[in-house]
């Protein structure tokens, strides 16, 4: 059973490659100049303690045996530090620009006052940077960590080591908030560094809000990013919140998304990954009240040696909740997809309908896409499904397109657009899709090229 | 027109065309007839470059023009078309996006202008209506949810637009009932013109009292066995093919 | 097979807690001291009376065994199993020479279980009303009791013996075999069976021969505190065709018996073997208490062109199966398929699945799984699809489908699915669903019962793979599946 032989447990061991002690070490060394007495410093020393005994993960612990981590983390660059305005700039040029957007800045994980629109956010939404919500001890900061799952995860324990930097975001009950608030973050500069945010966000019963996160950074440096978001949807409310992961691509990005859903709250989830060497992005969605529900979508694009890893935890802990799951994966060159996803139905969590899809498309003999789709069904009486496909474009397709005159690039594209247009339409905000689209025609082109 | 030369072709290490000859000259309507499996649908797919066909003898030129060694976009521009028998669905690709691309492809090799927004959705909503394509249709992926009937009056819309030279309607009226048979046997005699020539593959007669040809040719194991005036068609409807059969046996 | 008729009806009325099987042969045993050591190695190869490299192999599993650990990944728990509390070898006292001197017991056990050892009875077979003839091997706790149908085999060139005679009489089939589908240090279990497997059945198929009837193997644990380590070997040679077909009981002990097989099919160019098995191991009671510990390796390997094979496997018994019978795909065209009904109530744990490795051009591979979990059962299908970078045109189709009868069981689907060719084209396809009111009440207000209602609908769930099975087995299946079932609602 060697393919499938990967144990359950992870064994305790003391950390052990150079890249997990340079990690503890500075880690250890920040806490001592950081963390406090107080709850987060506990939580924060609690982390360190959990990535001491499991350091990063490898292909023999389940949930990463498609991404190993401790293999592809070889240097750890330094922490990152303040921002001047130099820097503001140039993080400025590498954001994408999202229509009608309020903006919040992150440079290599760090605040920055100055280019974000802090005062200037939308009627019924407050923002503070997560340094001033811990020292005021505002209700957001106290639930960091609230949401963390049960399991050890090598991304998030070093998030909330390293826990400093970020934002909380309150959206009123009720609010309806027309205008999206941007969340950006950047890398820029040539030198590498090591940046971690961790944002927290509470939205009221019946709010509505659309949220847009974007990563990006300057191609061809080796920095590491590293960003955690709990977010709680309320009663009612509803959520927009669309990802774009356009890494530089020698980064590396560690995500982390972690859910709770509220009774007949609704997310509409959309998350595009194309960037960075290596990327993982984590969600741990619990739907924790009835009648909730859950939309996830996503596209990755990868090309050359890429790898790109998408791992969902889907956590029905009561009765009467939706989530819908539609990922596609479209690999050229050597890159690498993965995808995982997870249905836990308990034992309460009747009436649950579940249905994931992961779809890939690969161009090319050399890449490769690993899907594990997961069902864990405690409740009989329950709809749930999954499916997973793998192939290349498909022939008749493509030959009716070239009889019709289109050249083979020109065929292809449209094709790969259909396949990947699918998942786009899930995302409601026309606008949004636009933007989506125009991205990843954008990868495209570049890739015909 | 089309000037097909001792052609053989096979799929795998299977020979289906054996030595076919067929010349078509410019305006005129030849009828393809044979029983199943005599290879009329092999003849459309290797005139129009389907990839799993190999040519391992003959030639065929088109307009002056040797078109074996083309790909199949590049026989489409020439003007070469294929209505399918089986149109395949493409999902997530809009009709109209995909009308609008084959168009631009097929101008812009053959060195023409684009056609504007404006201009192509004036074309489509002036051919569209006659073959009974609503606007609801177009928006569609290619094809999903289409009838039968319906796919193959898309097949015959794209026919209009793109204003091939050489059409081939392969088992167009097959799963047809007679009114559609009636909307697309029109749609295809408007498109009649003495600088356009048309191949009909067919196994039935009927199409034919629609769409009446010039000449009628039998196909059998491969190659032309017979050729004659319009009333060859009636004369098989009458007799089968049962003869055919028998001098293959 | 009117003897599987009568062990159908005898089957019937039979609810979860009185296991059909559960009776005891009282027969005088032979068993090799408690405990595992390279003495009860040597005492086993020694009581087989095997050629020195037989031992040898069997020692190096033992050493090889003895560093490794036990696999922790798959979803079943149970207390860690004390391998030196085992008896790993046990033979009825006088070994048989022919049929005629085996001790009449375990002929009425046999009897009892519906396998018509005696060629008489089996010829009386033919008669009954599904017309087809069955050569069986009985397997009785560690020993091969024996195979019917012999001579008839016989002159076909198909060799049919159990494996410890094999090893002697056909030691180059065995040496080029043994081991080449499923290495010594395979895994956990495997390597423990390759130290001390105690007998099993040895199957070949000479090139072009297509098997004159279907080959059988009963399996049956007898004795207190012993492990079976059953090996199987199958080997159809070129253009070749064999159906095999498994059963499996025990009786009913308050201690966990462990079963440790180890199965290898190798098919050769443009051969096909077929792989039924109906797996109906004592379950434990309706507390959990008791019941085999069901840890088996069985793999295919497709090692020729255009070979196939197939597995079916109805799970209905044992307190925990780990079993995931799997197909190397390694010649061009060859074709993989793994049909399974895994149904569990009471406290049973199964964790079965397959793996189809895609190595050749073009191969194929095809999983259809049904699991019905009911009781405080546990139910998880664990499979892998890969196709490698040279398997060009590797095609998968995957459906697995769980039905949960009560809210105090679970379903678990866990695929692997893994392409490293983009001319492969994988389809995986799960679902997760109950037993729908309206199917229900439609039978019940046709006057069926719960339970014959139930029994009804889920054999429609499994009916796919009930027709891939042979029509006796088949029939014998859908019985149990309502057996199993019982106790299950209301």
């Amino acid at each position: 059973m060697s393919a499938m032989d990967a144990p359950v447990r992870t064994p305790l061991r003391p950390v052990r490659t150079a890249a997990e002690e340079a990690l503890a070490l500075t880690l250890q060394a920040t806490l001592d100049a950081e963390a406090g007495q107080g709850r987060i410093g506990e939580v924060r020393r609690a982390a360190l303690d959990a990535f001491r005994a499991h350091g990063l993960p490898h292909r023999r612990v389940e949930e990463w045996k498609y991404t190993d981590l401790r293999a592809a983390v070889r240097d750890v660059p330094p922490l990152s530090t303040a921002p001047d305005a130099a820097a503001e700039a140039e993080a400025l040029a590498l954001v994408p620009s999202v229509p009608d957007a309020a903006r919040i800045l992150f440079v290599a994980g760090a605040f920055a006052r100055g280019a974000s629109d802090l005062a200037a956010l939308p009627e019924g939404v407050a923002a503070l940077p997560l340094d001033s919500a811990i020292a005021a001890a505002d209700p957001l900061a106290d639930r960091i960590g609230a949401l963390s799952p049960d399991r050890y995860d090598a991304a998030l324990a070093l998030n909330t080591g390293f826990l400093k930097e970020g934002l909380t975001l309150h959206v009123d009950a009720g609010a309806r908030v027309a205008r999206p608030v941007h969340l950006a973050h950047a890398f820029p500069g040539g030198k590498p560094a090591a940046g971690f945010t961790r944002t927290v966000i509470v939205v009221g019963a019946g709010a509505e809000v659309t949220l847009v996160e974007s990563f990006s950074g300057t191609v061809g440096v080796a920095y590491h990013a590293n960003h955690a978001m709990e977010l709680v949807v309320g009663d009612g409310a509803t959520v927009h919140l669309v990802r774009l992961q356009e890494e530089g691509d020698a980064a590396l990005h560690l995500g982390t998304l972690m859910l709770e859903m509220g009774r007949g709250a609704k997310l509409n989830h959309f998350s595009l990954a194309q960037g960075a060497a290596l990327s993982r992005f984590s969600v741990y969605g619990r739907f924790a009240g009835t009648g909730a529900q859950g939309s996830l979508s996503g596209v990755t694009l990868a090309r050359g040696r890429q790898h790109a890893d998408t791992t969902l935890l889907l956590d029905h802990a009561v009765a009467g909740c939706e989530s819908r799951e539609l990922f596609k994966t479209v690999l050229a060159d050597a890159s690498h997809g993965v995808f995982q996803g997870k249905i836990v139905v308990r034992r309460d969590a009747q009436k649950t309908d579940g249905r994931m899809m992961s779809k890939a498309l690969l161009l090319s003999d050399a890449a490769e896409m690993d899907n594990k789709p997961e069902l864990e069904i405690f409740a009989d009486d329950v709809q749930c499904g999954h499916g997973a496909t793998v192939g290349a474009l498909d022939d008749k397709m493509l030959f009716y397109l070239r009889s019709r005159g289109l050249p083979q690039a020109e065929a292809e594209l449209l094709l790969i657009q259909a396949f990947v247009g699918e998942a786009v339409e899930q995302v409601e905000s026309e606008a949004l899709r636009e933007l989506l689209m125009d991205r990843m025609v954008a990868w495209l082109a570049k890739r015909a090229a | 027109m089309l000037e097909i030369k001792n052609l053989h072709a096979s799929i795998g290490d299977n020979e289906i065309l054996k030595g076919l000859n067929l010349t078509i000259p410019d305006g005129e309507i030849h009828a393809i007839m044979g029983p199943n499996g005599s290879g009329k649908s092999t003849l459309s797919y290797v005139l129009s470059g389907k990839p799993d066909y190999e040519v391992t003898d003959g030639s065929v030129t088109f307009d002056g023009q040797d078109i074996l060694a083309l790909a199949p976009e590049e026989r489409a521009a020439a003007g070469l078309f294929l209505a399918f028998q089986y149109p395949i669905e493409i999902p997530g690709v809009a009709n109209m996006t995909f009308l609008r691309a084959a168009m631009n492809a097929q101008r812009k090799a053959r060195g023409e202008e684009e056609i504007s927004t404006p201009d192509f959705l004036k074309l489509v909503r002036q051919k569209a209506p006659d073959l009974g394509m609503s606007p609801e249709m177009l928006r569609r992926g290619v094809n999903v949810g289409f009838s039968g009937g319906e796919k193959k009056r898309n097949e015959i819309l794209q026919m209009a637009l793109l204003e091939p030279k050489l059409c081939i309607l392969d088992e167009t009226d097959s799963g047809l009932d007679i009114d559609a048979l009636k909307v697309v046997a029109h749609g295809v005699n408007a498109l009649r013109s003495p600088t356009r020539s048309m191949l009909v593959i067919t196994h039935y007669q009927r199409l034919l009292d629609h769409i009446i040809p010039d000449v009628v040719h039998v196909m059998h194991k491969g190659r032309i066995v017979r050729s004659g005036g319009k009333e060859l068609a009636l004369e098989l409807e009458e007799s089968g093919y049962a003869a055919y059969e028998q001098d293959a046996a | 097979m009117p003897a599987v008729q009568e062990t159908v009806e005898r089957v019937r009325a039979i609810d979860v807690d009185q296991y059909k099987y559960g009776f005891v042969t009282d027969i005088e045993s032979e068993k090799a001291p408690k405990g595992l050591s390279e003495d009860t190695i040597r005492y086993i190869s020694a009581r087989k009376t095997e050629p020195e490299w037989m031992l040898e192999w069997r020692l190096d599993a033992y050493r090889r065994w003895l560093t490794m650990e036990e696999p922790t990944w798959a979803r079943v728990s149970y207390p860690a199993i004390d391998f030196q509390d085992y008896y790993y070898y046990s033979a009825p006292k006088a070994a048989p020479k022919s049929i005629d001197e085996i001790d009449p017991e375990i002929l009425k056990t046999y009897e009892k279980l519906g396998i018509p050892l005696r060629e008489r009875d089996a010829l009386l077979g033919i008669e009954g009303a599904s017309g087809s003839r069955v050569a069986v091997d009985a397997v009785f706790d560690s020993v091969s009791v024996a195979t019917t149908f012999k001579e008839e085999l016989a002159k076909a060139g198909v060799i049919f013996m159990p494996i410890s005679e094999a090893i002697r009489e056909h030691p180059e089939l065995v040496k080029k075999y043994l081991g080449s589908v499923v290495p010594v240090s395979d895994n956990f279990y495997a390597t423990l069976n390759s130290a001390v497997f105690s007998d099993g059945s040895f199957v070949y198929i000479p090139p072009g021969v297509r098997c004159p009837m279907e080959l059988s193997t009963y399996f049956r644990i007898n004795e207190r505190n012993t492990g079976q380590f059953e090996r199987t070997l199958i080997i159809a040679d070129e253009g070749s065709y064999v159906s095999y077909l498994e059963g499996c009981t025990a009786p009913q002990r308050d201690e966990n018996q462990l079963h440790a097989a180890v199965v290898e099919l190798v098919a050769l160019k443009d051969a096909e073997i077929k792989y039924s098995t109906v797996q109906n191991w004592y379950p434990g009671d309706k507390d959990g208490k008791g019941g085999i510990y069901n840890f088996v390796t069985k793999r295919g390997d497709c090692r020729g062109d255009n070979s196939k094979i197939s597995w079916t496997q109805v799970e209905t018994g044992s307190a925990i199966t780990w079993k995931y019978p799997s197909c190397i795909l390694r010649g061009d065209n060859s074709q993989g398929e793994f049909y399974s009904i895994a149904i569990s109530n009471g406290h049973q744990q199964v964790d079965s699945g397959t793996k189809m490795v895609h190595l050749g051009k073009n191969t194929s591979s095809r999983i259809i799984s049904k699991g019905i979990a009911a009781g405080h059962s546990d139910n998880t299908y664990r499979g892998l699809v890969s196709a490698h970078r040279r398997a060009t045109g590797a095609r998968n189709f995957t459906n697995c489908d769980s039905l949960l009868i009560g809210n105090h069981c679970g379903a678990h689907t866990v695929p692997y699915m893994e392409a490293k060719n983009a001319s492969a084209q994988f389809e995986h396809e799960a679902t997760t669903s109950k037993i729908s009111e309206d199917q229900l009440f439609y039978c019940l207000q046709r006057g069926l019962s719960q339970e014959e209602s139930v029994a009804l609908i889920v054999n429609g769930f499994v009916r796919d793979v009930l027709q891939q099975l042979p029509m006796e087995f088949a029939v014998e299946a859908q019985k149990l599946i309502a057996v199993s079932l019982e106790g299950s609602v209301g």
